[in-house]
């Protein structure tokens, strides 16, 4: 299958500190990947250093076009949406106005009420709250927002990072449900970073393991699973 | 009763003028959260370009559009050639750079026109209004409805508009903003440049009744400032009840209080700062930020 | 509102950096920075007896400013409140200074002492209210201040002499010593500038250095560490206040005239001016910015005789473009890079 997304030799730093030694993994199209790591591996880096939000070197390729060295702004434009650590929601404006600032680099601006529709019919909590102040919702609504907000650009590939970070299970479930869903049905590629490595290996097809910043292990999701030594050290059991 | 009527619709005259900078202000620091303190300076500039145009022969109403576009134009690229190369550098930095923005602009002002007073013409009549025995210039009238027009405008644009969601967005969250595709470093120019268009209609507004010259808005950017305060920093909605506040009380202060001449009115402004900003630190219409450790 | 005068935030990558380096912390002498002390002390002794009597005032000028460039330095650059009203602070010492020997003939040398426990006072009195009031806001009020004074001088004529001001007569050096009066004002000033910098390096580089820096990083998380955020940045504010205090009561002996006229808004404006190009949280600082402050105008005028302030105007922008955190910044980050191994691999973007 080709890769809709695909890192060589990638590097990144936050000032003068590495953290990121030449990674190297790609995505599926049409597939869910997921990176996994323990807190401090490199994984939520590794999803801005795809979006340029972090000084990065290596190569980095959407499509099989270069995007290293492009600003955020226009990798975003590209068809690439990603769900920041934290949400970053803005909290002082409506739900309505988050969403209405995702659809911003939309390309095809004639589906934008077809966006809307489908946003709140996999989100109806969003529908009912629209005009409430996004800053009011709880975390787990805030963290629908985010991914509602990602999808209404028409992305081709979705960047989740760290989505059950402080939520309910049933919240998480459900979320990663929508996810599946988004997936399955209008064959958006995810690159999931998660901490939660029970969850993030059920939804996945694709697994890579992080170490401080390097790729320790990949492979098939399932296969990832049924090893003995990632079910000690990340799934606990 | 007569006087005290009067002199607060000259106070809401001149307080238009300190609410269409306040405004400015505060667009650009909400936009930008930067205080511009060239503002006043880069009003200044724009009236007497308005006057140039004047001088050359345009009609009053085609000036005004030209110094508005203009000043846009000017405000945009200021904040793209002076201001983007320290965006990302500490706030007093970029304070310093405004500083000395300010002091460029005046000196050049002073260089081409000289420092000599000039006076320029206002668009309405000179013909007094008579309510009862209440009298109103024209020109106080004509800028606060000039001032209210631009203000709806304003208004209009970043609640309806997708553009003005964006420059409200790309404020308060510029990581965010970016996700969305939101090229954040041009909405930063935008709302400069959106300030100055503002900037030039009050310096047009306020020139006939101050004449023109380099330090004529040194005095109203300091009751700006103080109307920015009293409103609150983050309402612009809080600039424009700061702006005409701060000329109604200025005048009624000067009129009825005995040993504060015009040197003094300026402190009072100040007086009004510190006591808005001790009893209620986040201004009338200020939101105190809730920060999490 | 107060998050960018406070410098926190700082491992949010994709938002700005702090307001300045982390290396805030007044350093530990290394046997560079011995060296450098004495070479500058040297320069700084020798200094009198090869200019003009009008060179030797400019650069008691200098010591001056660095003085109060250092208070107000504290206040803004290690504590975090901005102050645009310092000027104040001057004009009281100033003010002090030539009261007391004008009025009250007292000698010059008690005037010192005197204005600066004053302003000590006033800083800390003025302090106290100003706790409600952050970033912006305090800059404001500060601004307030300093607009006022000279409209206060001017109102109570009996003691200032109004907009006439006081003059004075320049301090004569003590018997025995062969120095004209400019050499023995300016040994005099040399002096109180080595006590208090030495003072300030003292107090900023222990526990409540630290404790200034946190509550300017992160108050909130400074108390929830038992730090009384209240108390100090009162006693800051007033210790700041007293320095400015006393560098305005040396600038009235060194001119030897005291105006209102002269303690206006613009005084304010250019100490902090001098903080930001000397480098913020920097006790050197104080010195590069008080170079700057005293003779790039003069430079500027050099330059252009039609608009020397544009001139300026230029350079002030100029230097923030190369020097965004000062001068005294610049050569610590250079420092750093030279003496730093090549630890990144990655082309910076």
């Amino acid at each position: 299958m080709p890769a809709i997304l695909e890192a060589d030799d990638l590097h990144a730093q936050y000032g003068s500190t590495v953290v990121l030694h030449g990674l190297r993994f790609a995505v599926e199209a049409g597939g869910i990947t997921t990176i996994l790591g323990a807190n401090g591996a490199g994984k939520t880096t590794t999803l801005r250093a795809v979006c340029a939000m972090v000084k990065t070197s290596g190569e980095v390729r959407f499509d099989g076009r270069r995007i290293d060295g492009k600003t955020t702004e226009n990798i975003v434009r590209l068809g690439i949406a990603h769900t920041p650590e934290g949400r970053g929601t803005f909290v002082d404006l409506t739900v309505e106005e988050n969403l209405r600032l995702g659809a911003y680099a939309r390309r095809d601006r004639s589906g934008l009420d077809g966006a809307y529709e489908k946003v709140y019919q996999h989100f109806p909590v969003l529908a009912e709250r629209r005009r409430q102040q996004a800053g009011t919702l709880s975390g787990g609504e805030q963290q629908m927002l985010a991914v509602a907000r990602a999808l209404m650009s028409g992305p081709r590939l979705l960047l989740l990072d760290e989505p059950s970070l402080g939520l309910a299970p049933l919240i998480v479930r459900e979320i990663f449900r929508i996810v599946r869903t988004i997936n399955r049905e209008e064959g958006v590629s995810v690159l999931l970073v998660e901490q939660n490595a029970a969850l993030a290996l059920d939804l996945a097809d694709q697994a890579y393991l992080l170490e401080t910043g390097r790729v320790v292990m990949s492979g098939r999701a399932d296969e990832l699973k049924k090893d003995d030594a990632i079910r000690r050290s990340y799934l606990g059991y | 009763m007569d006087i005290f009527v009067q002199q607060v619709v000259s106070g809401l005259a001149t307080g238009g003028i300190y609410a269409s900078l306040a405004l400015a202000l505060v667009m650009i620091y909400q936009a930008t959260d930067v205080v511009n303190f060239a503002q006043g300076e880069m009003a200044m500039f724009s009236t007497y370009l308005a006057w140039t145009f004047l001088q050359a022969g345009m009609p009053y109403w085609v000036a005004f559009c030209c110094t508005v576009i203009v000043a846009f134009v000017g405000g945009l690229v200021i904040e793209r050639v002076v201001i983007r190369p320290v965006e990302n550098a500490p706030i007093l930095s970029i304070v310093i750079v405004t500083l000395g923005l300010l002091v460029i602009l005046n000196s050049t002002a002073g260089w081409i026109y000289s420092y000599i007073q000039k006076p320029f013409p206002s668009p309405f009549p000179s013909k007094p209004i008579r309510i009862g025995n209440i009298v109103f210039g024209a020109h106080d009238l004509g800028a606060i409805g000039v001032t209210l027009v631009v203000l709806a405008l304003l208004f209009a644009f970043f609640r309806y508009t997708t553009l003005g969601l964006a420059m409200r967005a790309a404020a308060q969250n510029p990581a965010s903003s970016r996700l969305c595709g939101i090229r954040v470093s041009w909405m930063l120019a935008l709302g400069w440049g959106l300030a100055a268009a503002f900037g030039s209609v009050a310096g047009i507004m306020v020139a006939p009744v101050v004449f023109l010259d380099p330090n004529m808005m040194v005095g109203i950017q300091l009751y700006a400032f103080a109307a920015a305060t009293v409103g609150g920093f983050t309402s612009p909605l809080g600039a424009v009840v700061g702006g005409l506040l701060v000329g109604v009380t200025e005048n009624l202060v000067g009129t009825y209080v005995s040993f504060i001449g015009t040197e003094l009115k300026l402190t009072v402004a100040l007086a009004m700062i510190i006591v808005v900003l001790l009893v209620r630190p986040s201004g009338l219409f200020g939101r105190t930020v809730v920060r999490r450790v | 509102m107060e998050s960018r005068y406070g410098a926190e935030r700082a491992t949010e990558a994709v938002s700005r950096p702090v307001a300045t380096l982390s290396a805030a912390r007044a350093p530990a002498v290394r046997p560079l920075d011995l060296i450098g002390i004495v070479l500058v002390l040297a320069v700084a002794i020798a200094l009198p007896f090869g200019l003009s009597a009008f060179r030797v005032f400019q650069f008691t000028q200098v010591l001056i400013y660095a003085i109060a460039l250092l208070g107000l330095n504290m206040l803004t650059g290690f504590n975090g409140q901005i102050s645009l009203g310092h000027g104040a602070f001057y004009a009281i010492g100033a003010y002090t200074t030539a009261i007391m020997i004008d009025r009250w003939n007292i000698g010059y040398a008690w005037t010192i002492p005197v204005a600066g426990i004053l302003c000590l006072v006033v800083g800390f009195l003025f302090g106290r209210p100003a706790l409600r009031l952050e970033g912006l806001y305090l800059a404001l009020a500060t601004f307030a201040l300093a607009l006022a004074i000279p409209q206060i001088l001017k109102y109570f004529e009996h003691w200032t002499g109004g907009s006439q001001g006081i003059v004075l007569s320049k301090p004569k050096p003590p018997l025995g010593l062969r120095l004209n009066e400019d050499q023995w004002l300016y040994f005099f000033t040399l002096a109180i500038t080595i006590i208090l910098f030495v003072l300030a390096w003292n107090l900023l580089r222990g526990r409540v250095g630290r404790a200034i820096v946190a509550i300017r990083d992160n108050h909130i998380a400074a108390e929830a560490m038992g730090v009384d955020s209240a108390l100090y940045k009162s006693a800051v504010f007033g210790v700041s206040a007293a320095y400015t205090g006393i560098a305005g009561a040396l600038s009235a002996l060194a001119v030897a005239f005291v105006a209102p006229d002269t303690y206006n808004v613009f005084l304010s404006i250019t100490f902090l001016t001098g903080i930001v190009i000397g480098g913020l949280a920097t006790i050197s600082g104080a010195v590069f910015g008080a170079l700057f402050i005293q003779f790039i105008p003069n430079w500027a005028q050099d330059i252009s005789k039609a608009a020397p302030w544009a001139i300026f105007g230029l350079f002030l922008i100029g230097f923030m473009y190369v020097m965004p955190r000062g001068i005294a910044g610049f050569f610590r980050v250079a420092w750093i890079r030279m003496t730093r191994p090549a630890v990144a691999r990655g082309r910076p973007r």
